[in-house]
This record gives structure tokens, sequence and C-alpha cells, in this order.
């Protein structure tokens, strides 16, 4: 399936990229495409770490490891949010 | 209800009067301001970044939970984004209601789910260079208190 990456804040600067397309096979998770991601090594490993303070949306919408991923899916990832 | 994600100003007064002229059932109106702090005059600028769509969405989602839980007759949400100043209001949460108990209920309601559900990340400008704020953890204890039992 074809994904549409985001990245914002401190995670779009140090992974160098906003927005990125990125295939992954069907059926896959979030948790899926973490590990996906993880496995480009460098900075992807460090920041995408188990255990690191990091936030998921699909479509918009806050998700978690176990969310599944569709065909076309917007997949955000982002630090915890500061704003007001 | 408005929400609106902006670079412009707002007029504090103009959305109070918007809240209410047409509409006698209102009797209380709480606001809330947030203004850009700058902590021992150490920031000089704050940029404000968001997930457009996503931003909007869950704003409306914010105060549609705030309706269901509270009588608000009306509500506006107004976020800045881009430099910012310090001293220069970033956020503005308006609440009307036929009494005031509802409307500083929900009004607090907003901010505290603002701040912890709202893509929005704030970068501080000092002399020693930009750096992205870090979340802080009475955010989210503030938003918990208000989970259903």
């Amino acid at each position: 399936m074809n994904l549409k990456l985001l990245f914002f804040a401190r995670l779009r600067e140090t992974l160098g990229v906003s927005r990125d397309s990125f295939t992954l096979n069907a059926p896959a998770t979030v948790a899926d495409l973490l590990g996906a991601l993880r496995d480009r090594g460098g900075v992807w490993a460090t920041e995408l770490a188990t255990g690191r303070n990091f936030r998921i949306a699909v479509n918009q919408e806050m998700a978690d490891l176990n969310t599944p991923l569709s065909e076309g899916d917007e997949v955000a990832i982002f630090p915890p949010v500061t704003g007001g | 209800m408005k929400i609106a994600v902006q670079t412009e100003v707002f007029d504090l007064n103009a959305e109070v009067t918007a809240l209410h002229r047409n509409n006698p059932s209102v009797g209380a109106i709480a606001t809330f301001l947030g203004t850009v702090r700058s902590e021992s005059g150490q920031v000089s600028e704050m940029a404000l970044e968001h997930y457009p769509g996503m931003t909007e969405k869950a704003l409306a989602a914010i105060v549609q939970e705030a309706q269901s839980r509270w009588a608000v007759l009306d509500a506006t949400v107004i976020h800045r984004i881009g430099p910012l100043a310090p001293c220069e209001p970033i956020v503005l949460v308006a609440v009307a209601s036929a009494h005031r108990g509802e409307a500083f209920a929900a009004c607090e309601f907003i901010m505290d789910f603002l701040k912890t559900r709202a893509p929005f990340w704030k970068k501080e400008t000092t002399t020693a260079g930009g750096q992205w704020v870090d979340a802080r953890t009475g955010d989210e204890s503030a938003a918990q208190r208000w989970n259903k039992p």
C-alpha cells in the first residue's frame, strides 16, 4: 500500500523531511510502519525507537500502534503538542 | 461555533460581541486569552507550527465535546501561528452560555484539551538559538482530570 507521511516540528527538523511517500506490504498497522522506518537506521532508528515520546495521527485522527493502515492513508508523526 | 487558525492578531472585544449580539439567551461569556511568555526576558520570538487540516478538526472536536458536557450556546477558538513576539496574544477561547458555571467550566476544558490534543508546536528563539518547547506533564494532568469516571 502507498502511504503519505508527514513530519512536524522537532521531528521534521531532526529527520530532515516534512513529507514523504512510503510503500508498505498490506495488511499493516502503525507498528509495522514504524518498524519499517526504523530499518532506515541512523536518526530514524533513534528518533522512532520504542519508548521515545512521539505521537501518530492517521488521516488526521490520533492513532496508536495497533491502528490499521489502508491504501492512501495520511500518517503524521510528531512530538507531543505544545500549543496554547 | 467559530474555529480559526491565523497569523493575524484577533480583536477580543469583537469576538466576544459576536458571541452574544443576536442571542438574548446568553447570560455569561467566559474568555481565556493566552499570551507569549518570555521567562526572565530570555525569549525574543515564539514561532508556532501546526498541522493544517488536523488542527481545525481537532479544535472543532474539542468544542463539540465541551458542548456535549455543558449547555454551551456558542464558542470561539482562535489560535495564532507564525512568528510572535513576547506579550502578543496567541490563543483565545470564548464560551457563551446562560450562566457562568457552564461558561467557566467549558472554557477551561477547551483550553486543557487544546493544550494536549491540538497539533500545535512552539519553538522559542533565545540568545542561545532556536529551541522546541517540551510538552509539560502538568498539561496532561490538567486534561486527565476531565476524564469521566
